[in-house]
């Protein structure tokens, strides 16, 4: 090592590694004997060492309880993340996901032993391709980019099943998700952006200049993420159907549609879900999600494989038999097994406890949510694309005559414990605050959010510096996110550490 | 019945707020005649309602405590702490978004360092990300990663025949599109005849090579020769590993591998139908630009607290779009942070423990049913904890015997490999007693003689 002519000094640690409580000797669980006689194990492919850290439960406890007060989340405060949609997460799913009849099933097991999970699953398909009005649908895909690529992956299969091999274009919008281009990039597909109009909708003269015998589809998210509802979207869906092209939805935004309008109505394609948006899953501090897949009548033989079906029908006396099928041109499987069944358990009690009205009435609140806060907060901050909006909309996180930015005033939102919104995203608002309420807070936590935006945006003239040091009252302050990336410290030791030890 | 919080007042206050008479109002921009439609579905159950209708289904099923379980096939049976969920379950965990905001989500961010530490110290590689989707996909962005390392020019990509089909399935589907070839993806290759087949397919033009370790049928080889002919033709080698097996073997970063992932479900994820499960990614710091996936790192902040963030973000689809590696946004945190729970708990002794046990118990399960007469072991290779054994009659016939006396029985090879017909894979964990170990004996003898 170096010796630095000027000593740092040593960061602060407020709470230790699960490394540096280690020591040695101490054991969380133990396990039995064995009763079975002793096998003698391979010498030559042993490992020589293992140094996990050595800790009793209750410093295991404690160390992750400690850790647990640094987060925010849904259960602590309003949390209106746009494009995120982070709603009350149900208790009841939690337990139902818990059930020993669910959660110790193996899913390899003869499918006569797992018919409530066969059954469940076949319903599951049969309430999306109802709320979305798809022909079919697969559970399969684990989160929104995996059903994305699900997508394209069945978009080229259909165009190469007719013969059509010319196709290499996808239109992507430019206020897409990162994920649309991403995902088509994957399978080598070539993107082409086309840009919104002035009321944010996707200017039809330039996606019609695109349009030819070279395009895959579009993938378009509706409401969009400015949360505006595209009005001309009847005219996109004949644009892009009439150049031989395939309408991918993303359903990233489907909390403002539910019971207001079924995506295979109006002609998209396909669909991907997000269970853990609009389905109430948890996010779970990164995951897991859950994408499903919905489809047309024309696409479905080209769903991964295997899908729930019913095997044999039976009768008045036995129960029908469910069993997994394989769609005769299945673009193949996108993952291990049938998806992401806990997170399935979970959205299927949602639904469940919601019915029809109650599904309409998610979206209902979602979008006057929305709205009533835009209402509140469009005299302080300018809304580049201001009409009635769904369940999101996207400000300019700038005050006139401050040169705070869209990132002091997140961070600032922090110090009235509220979660910022998503900033600088979408791309096409300057320094964007992306704020999507959901329906489950109540009309006091949109009033107090509102009027500590108002007060930040008071304080951006009269004290600009409270705002570019914020956050002051959280547990942690701003990062040095330089010094992360120079550095690359990304485990508890050096790799060079670990080699001499 | 709903989540939604407002009184009929409230609601009609803010209406008045925004300025419309009613709901209805705000939903002009969608088509008309497609707005507002009669959803056919069951009528909203209360919670009470529910958690009985919900019980239903789970009551239909048979389980891996209600039976006795030797199933494994990339999904295993172990015990879960009880301490893990009571961790899992802290709202502060799992209902916090991805965090992008470090100042209010340490607890998540540093919960990732410690398992990317973990994870490395496990596969002896020096980065990891913070997670795919599970083993399957994580095998699929090792050959992404591979693509984008040779900037495309390297085509071929070689997988061994004895990595779990589902995992060459999920490869085969990521792959389209890509230009690539498949070597070594055939179920019909000799399946005996270890490393040393792989290395014949193996040129100039491959990107990357894939085992497995212990292999499907639960073989262990040493790959270091492998690894040795992987690079001495420049290509990249990945090793998908069994994270248990690994308590006591020999780390594939000690036999060469450049990246190493698998399924993490063996750390004390329930097994729950397939999933949500885990896939673990990681590799050495020289790939880490085009590695996907998030990963965090050390920094401080502004009161000189150590501190933790997301790095190298500039990777990832929400920058860099189509240029981006990898799609993944979503991943399997709440499932990486059980992971690490169950890793601090068990500790090193109480792993190895884990590990053993299951070593004993396959290889006392395994000579108790190469005794019997009709069934034999298929390799004379050394095994972990899975085994493929002979069968004297189709493995549907005696599963369905088995199942009739509370026993799920192994994994039916030949619906996979044709040459393999008869072949029934058995996995041994720590769950397994000996006399359950004994009783499945008794019963596979049984059906022998019917």
């Amino acid at each position: 090592m170096i010796e630095n002519t000027v000593p740092m000094e040593k960061p602060k640690v407020v709470e230790p590694t699960l490394f540096e409580l280690s020591s040695p000797g101490r054991s969380g669980v133990t396990f039995p004997q064995p009763d079975v006689p002793v096998a003698s194990l391979p010498k030559s492919l042993l490992r020589k060492e293992l140094p996990l850290p050595e800790l009793a439960e209750v410093d295991v406890i404690r160390h992750y309880m400690h850790l647990s007060k640094f987060n925010y989340s849904v259960d602590g405060g309003f949390y209106p993340l746009g494009s995120c949609t982070m709603k009350y997460n149900p208790k009841i799913n939690e337990d139902i996901a818990r059930l020993p009849g669910f959660a110790f099933t193996h899913p390899l097991q003869p499918i006569e032993s797992v018919q409530g999970n066969m059954a469940l699953l076949y319903t599951m398909q049969e309430w999306l391709k109802e709320i979305s009005g798809f022909k079919a649908v697969t559970l399969q895909p684990s989160a929104g980019a995996q059903g994305e690529l699900t997508g394209v992956l069945i978009m080229r299969a259909y165009h190469q099943s007719r013969g059509d091999t010319k196709r290499i274009k996808m239109l992507i919008p430019d206020s897409a998700h990162g994920t649309n281009p991403a995902s088509s990039g994957m399978i080598g597909l070539q993107i082409v952006q086309i840009p919104s109009d002035k009321h944010g909708n996707v200017d039809l003269a330039a996606l019609k200049a695109e349009c030819d015998d070279t395009v895959v589809g579009l993938m378009l998210t509706n409401p969009n993420t400015l949360g505006l509802f595209d009005e001309h979207l009847e005219e996109v869906v004949k644009t892009i159907h009439a150049c031989g092209g395939l309408v991918y939805g993303d359903g990233a935004n489907l909390n403002a549609l539910l019971g207001v309008l079924r995506p295979g109505d109006a002609g998209i394609d396909l669909m991907h879900f997000n269970l853990h948006k609009t389905f109430s899953t948890p996010h779970g501090g990164g995951g897991p999600g859950s994408g499903p897949v919905g489809v047309t009548a024309s696409l479905a033989d080209f769903l991964p494989a295997p899908i729930v079906d019913i095997v044999d029908e039976g009768d008045d006396d036995i129960p029908p038999l469910y069993g997994f099928i394989n769609p005769p041109k299945t673009i193949g499987r996108v993952k291990s097994f049938h998806g992401h069944f806990g997170v399935i358990l979970r959205a299927f009690t949602y639904i469940a406890m919601h019915g029809p009205e109650g599904l309409r009435q998610i979206s209902e609140y979602a979008v006057l949510n929305a709205n009533y806060l835009l209402a509140r907060l469009r005299s302080t901050y300018n809304v580049p694309y201001d009409r009635i909006c769904m369940h999101e909309f996207v400000a300019e996180g700038m005050v006139e005559g401050s040169d705070v930015r869209a990132l002091d005033i997140a961070k600032r939102l922090m110090d009235y414990d509220f979660h910022p919104p998503t900033n600088y995203f979408p791309m096409i608002v300057h320094e964007a605050l992306m704020i999507e309420p959901t329906e489950t807070e109540n009309k006091d936590t949109l009033d107090a959010f509102a009027e500590a935006l108002i007060k930040i945006a008071a304080e951006a003239k009269t004290n600009p510096e409270l705002l570019h040091e914020a956050p002051h009252k959280t547990p942690f302050g701003r990062m040095d996110e330089v010094k992360a990336a120079r550095e690359l410290v990304l485990c508890c030791w050096l790799p060079e550490d670990y080699a001499s030890s | 019945m709903t989540y939604i919080p407002h009184s009929p007042k409230e609601r009609d206050a803010m209406l008045a707020t925004i300025g419309v008479k009613n709901l209805e109002d705000l939903f002009k921009d969608i088509p008309a005649k497609h707005r507002f439609p009669d959803l056919d579905l069951p009528p909203a159950l209360t919670e009470m309602e529910a958690a009985a209708e919900l019980a239903g289904y789970a009551d239909a099923n048979e389980t891996t405590q209600s039976f006795v379980s030797f199933l494994g096939a990339g999904a295993y049976n172990h015990y879960i702490p009880a301490a893990i969920d009571h961790i899992l379950r802290r709202g502060e965990f799992y209902t916090a978004y991805t965090p992008y905001q470090p100042e209010i989500s340490q607890g998540t961010l540093q919960a990732i360092f410690e398992y990317q530490s973990m994870m490395t110290l496990l596969t002896g590689m020096e980065v990891s990300n913070a997670s795919h989707y599970d083993g399957a996909t994580a095998v699929a962005e090792a050959a992404n990663m591979a693509y984008a390392q040779f900037r495309g020019k390297r085509t071929r990509m070689v997988i061994s025949p004895t990595v779990n089909p589902q995992y060459r399935e999920t490869l085969r589907t990521y792959t389209q599109g890509m230009g690539l070839t498949l070597a070594g993806d055939d179920t019909r290759a000799n399946l005996d005849g270890g490393p040393e087949t792989i290395e014949k397919l193996i040129d100039e033009n491959t990107a990357l090579v894939i085992v497995q370790y212990p292999d499907y049928f639960g073989r262990i080889y040493d790959y270091t020769r492998l690894a040795d002919a992987v690079h001495a033709a420049g290509a990249l080698f990945c090793v998908t590993a069994n994270p248990t097996a690994l308590a006591i073997l020999k780390t594939p970063g000690e036999m060469g591998a450049d990246i190493v992932v698998g399924e993490g479900q063996p750390l004390g994820i329930p097994l729950s139908f397939g999933g949500p499960y885990l896939g673990f990614f990681t590799t050495q710091k020289k790939y880490i630009h085009k590695m996907a996936g998030r990963l965090v790192g050390e920094t401080v902040d502004n009161r000189g607290q150590r501190a933790f963030v997301l790095t190298l973000t500039a990777r990832e689809q929400h920058i860099k779009r189509e240029r981006a590696t990898s799609n993944i946004c979503s991943n399997q945190g709440l499932l990486a942070l059980a992971s690490a729970v169950y890793l601090s708990l068990l500790g090193q002794t109480g792993f190895r423990q884990v590990a053993e046990l299951c070593y004993h118990k396959a290889h006392y399960a395994a000579e108790q049913i190469s005794k019997l007469k009709g069934y034999h072991l298929c390799f004379d290779t050394p095994f972990f904890h899975e085994f493929s054994v002979c069968c004297p009659k189709p493995v549907a016939e005696i599963n369905a015997h088995l199942l009739e006396h509370g026993i799920l029985g192994g994994y039916d090879l030949g619906q996979d490999y044709p040459a393999l017909k008869d072949h029934m894979l058995i996995a041994v964990t720590e769950m397994n007693t000996r006399e359950e170990i004994d009783l499945l004996v008794e019963i596979l003898e049984e059906v022998s003689h019917d």
